[in-house]
């Protein structure tokens, strides 16, 4: 026990003697947290629209006006020539065209129809599809207030219509901040714990100074205790910073219970740790051990459904997914801070993990050799 | 010449004898490529929902069935009462609980409206905020076919045009974007890696007290990675052609030459970033959490820039990967000429030069 701790006292005088490692722990977290939280959103705001409008009746400027006052659009520029809104479109100085023909308010009154056209820039499929969305809620209730409007003059019958509420039920707003919070924190905390201690070991193994430890009497499980214990944490104190910060910053609460999140959190780190020191067994040199770690937490975090949910990703994502540390964490962190999911809801996660946790920890230990 | 020549050599053997290596320069593209064609869409699929039929009528049922059969949602469980739904979202599964109120049918005939309510798991907001989207789409087809003729007077029909994208593949985003971030990536970490490597290990020295000129060393270092990653610029194209169907509507050359101008930009900043530290890890950490998140995240990417706070609309136009972006796009979709993509040109061109000089400026040929 006592040489446990030694070794312990020994990595954390080495962790911090490298001046890195302090504003690594402390403003790197606040600089993702800000930065990052801030920038992920889908929220579309600010969409620069061209208008070509060749009716110039009292009807079209009345859509027009409907697109200028909503919070959504910038009215870039006005102008009767297509083909100079098209080239707004291709320079990017603008993102979508409201073509309005000649005749919109004749042929809507005369025939009862009337076409208008919208050209998106696409590029972008995702933003082109929630921008077409609001022109076509902006479309319908501008019609919808024509036909009010003109109801003296119009056939009376109601078409049926089924009224739908929406709730938007944890985060009534969708803001989009409270999604990514924790979704950075997993990958604070999960770069902590694989990375850094995995490097960690490949150090002194490329820098030569585990012989030194190697010939002394030290236990090799001794050994990874020693090396484990300060990361795990330097990473469980990193997840109460973020969550303090996230508080402070975002007003982003812990719904359930902090306890449950934390012995979750200390499961999930035990098995990242056993599969970054497994990485480190079969590494040689940083260079190695980084870039291995790098593909494997690129991979692994973009799949873990961080930006998308997971079910929707083809089947066999989602089977990869059962040996993807990161998909439990991302779900767990998210099922505990925002719908305040007990340890019930959560013990299939919980459990998995105690065994991946079991399951690197001794392959890692089988690997380990003292001797080279 | 000749001496040269041999450096050179010997820095592609240290990257070929190294497997890990090896899967950063040519796995990380491939898998990322099919991760964000395949794994990261925003197309939903599978979403378990739970229906609470407070009617069960032959108006609610057709509507539950068509929500189903649009291949989005499968339904997990059916639930009695509003006071589950809470439950059931802990639990995790379901995204999204459709209500429909008692005397459905009958009210939409008699009163010619029906109240349906959708509860969505908010906690993640964009899904929560498509699924709703879709659902009531469907809700609305629906109604709109049983009106059948009956339907509204005066209508105001838009059509849209989804320009560059008919068919709204988020393939011409995320080829643009990998790209922007693999040759950054492989530039700027590959190359301050290796260099700091050196001076980690004291070989440094060896190599500066040989004939070789410290520029010859420099120039030595890069030019494997720049042949590598050219290959990967390569290799993200044709992925994206032939297994994609990414068009590249304008000057092949054109692409070339900016990816050439790219890559020089990213090789530069490599270099400034290993004249700045002093350990392998602390090149790293720069070149990884400082370029690569933000190029993920601030370059457009996958979020739209317009859609950020102003700050950050600023900090990201001082990420390189950003204009790269812009001249892919405008090259390969738009089909646009160099007239309109010189200005970001002239950026990336102006970020190397910049980086280069800082480099010159902080490089030491003697030890400390």
């Amino acid at each position: 026990m006592r040489t446990i701790l030694y070794i312990i006292q020994k990595e954390f005088i080495q962790i911090f003697r490298n001046k890195m490692m302090l504003p690594f722990i402390f403003v790197y977290p606040l600089v993702q947290l800000i930065i990052l939280v801030n920038a992920a959103t889908l929220e579309m705001k600010e969409i620069d629209m061209v208008v070509v409008d060749m009716d110039f009746s009292s009807l079209s400027r009345e859509l027009t006006g409907k697109f200028k006052g909503s919070p959504f659009f910038v009215i870039e520029s006005h102008t009767t020539s297509i083909k100079e809104a098209e080239a707004k479109l291709k320079s990017g100085e603008a993102d979508i065209i409201l073509h309005i023909p000649q005749n919109f308010e004749k042929d809507l009154f005369s025939t009862g129809k009337a076409e208008i056209q919208l050209l998106a820039d696409a590029i972008n499929a995702t933003a082109a599809g929630i921008t077409n969305a609001y022109c076509s809620y902006i479309i319908a209730d501008f019609n919808k207030s024509v036909i009010s409007e003109n109801r003296n003059i119009l056939p009376l019958s109601l078409p049926k219509s089924v009224d739908i509420e929406y709730s938007y039920w944890y985060n009534s707003e969708l803001n989009y901040k409270i999604f990514m919070l924790p979704g950075i924190l997993v990958i604070l905390v999960s770069i902590i714990g694989m990375f850094l201690s995995s490097v960690n070991i490949v150090r002194e193994k490329e820098m030569g100074t585990i012989e030194q430890i190697n010939v002394t009497p030290i236990k090799k499980y001794q050994f990874i205790i020693g090396k484990m214990v300060p990361f795990w944490l330097i990473a469980m104190f990193e997840l109460g910073f973020g969550l303090i910060i996230g508080w402070i910053l975002y007003r982003v609460p812990v719904e359930g219970s902090l306890i449950t999140l934390f012995s979750f959190t200390a499961v999930y780190l035990l098995a990242l740790m056993g599969l970054g020191l497994f990485v480190s067994t079969i590494s040689h040199r940083q260079q190695q051990v980084m870039f291995i770690n790098f593909f494997f937490m690129l991979t692994f975090i973009l799949m873990s459904g961080i930006f998308t949910p997971v079910e929707s990703m083809p089947d066999w994502a989602v089977k990869v997914n059962v040996i993807n540390p990161f998909a439990y964490f991302m779900r767990v962190i998210r099922m505990v801070m925002l719908k305040g999911s007990g340890f019930q809801e959560i013990a299939y996660e919980f459990y998995a993990m105690c065994i991946y946790a079991v399951v690197t920890l001794s392959l890692s230990v089988w690997k380990y050799r003292k001797t080279t | 010449m000749k001496k040269f020549i041999g450096f050179v050599k010997k820095e592609f053997n240290h990257i070929f004898r190294d497997f890990q290596t090896m899967l950063i320069l040519f796995g990380i593209p491939v898998a990322q490529l099919l991760i964000f064609g395949y794994v990261v869409t925003n197309e939903l699929k599978d979403i378990k929902i739970a229906i609470l039929d407070q009617s069960k009528d032959d108006v609610t049922l057709e509507i539950s069935n068509k929500i189903i059969a649009s291949g989005y949602f499968i339904p997990d469980q059916n639930l009695r009462s509003i006071e589950d739904v809470d439950k059931i979202f802990r639990e995790g599964n379901v995204r999204l609980v459709v209500i429909f109120e008692p005397g459905f049918a009958k009210k939409l005939e008699r009163e010619h409206t029906a109240k349906v309510q959708l509860i969505a798991d908010a906690s993640d907001a964009n899904t929560a905020n498509l699924i709703v989207n879709y659902t009531s789409g469907i809700i609305y087809n629906y109604i709109n076919s049983i009106n059948g003729t009956n339907e509204m007077p005066l209508k105001i029909i838009p059509e849209v045009r989804m320009v560059y994208n008919e068919e709204m593949k988020g393939v011409y985003m995320f080829v643009p974007g990998t790209m922007a971030m693999i040759l950054m990536l492989i530039s700027a970490l590959m190359t301050s890696v290796s260099i700091v490597r050196e001076k980690e290990m004291g070989t440094m020295e060896v190599l500066l007290v040989s004939p070789l000129k410290p520029g010859q060393i420099i120039l030595g270092k890069v030019i494997p990675y720049v042949a590598l990653a050219f290959i990967d610029a390569v290799v993200i194209i044709a992925l994206g052609y032939w297994v994609f169907g990414m068009p590249v509507r304008g000057s092949l050359m054109l692409l070339i030459a900016e990816s050439f101008l790219y890559i020089s930009m990213a090789l530069s900043l490599g270099l400034f970033i290993s004249t700045v530290t002093n350990n392998q890890l602390a090149a790293m950490f720069i070149s990884f959490f400082a370029l690569m998140l933000p190029t993920l995240l601030l370059s457009g990417f996958i979020f739209p820039i317009e859609n950020m706070p102003l700050i950050l609309q600023w900090l990201s136009a001082l990420i390189p990967p950003r204009w790269f972006i812009v001249i892919i796009k405008n090259i390969m979709l738009k089909g646009v000429g160099f007239e309109y993509v010189w200005k970001e040109t002239l950026i990336i061109a102006l970020t190397m030069i910049g980086f280069i000089a800082l480099s010159i400026k902080k490089f030491k040929i003697r030890l400390e």
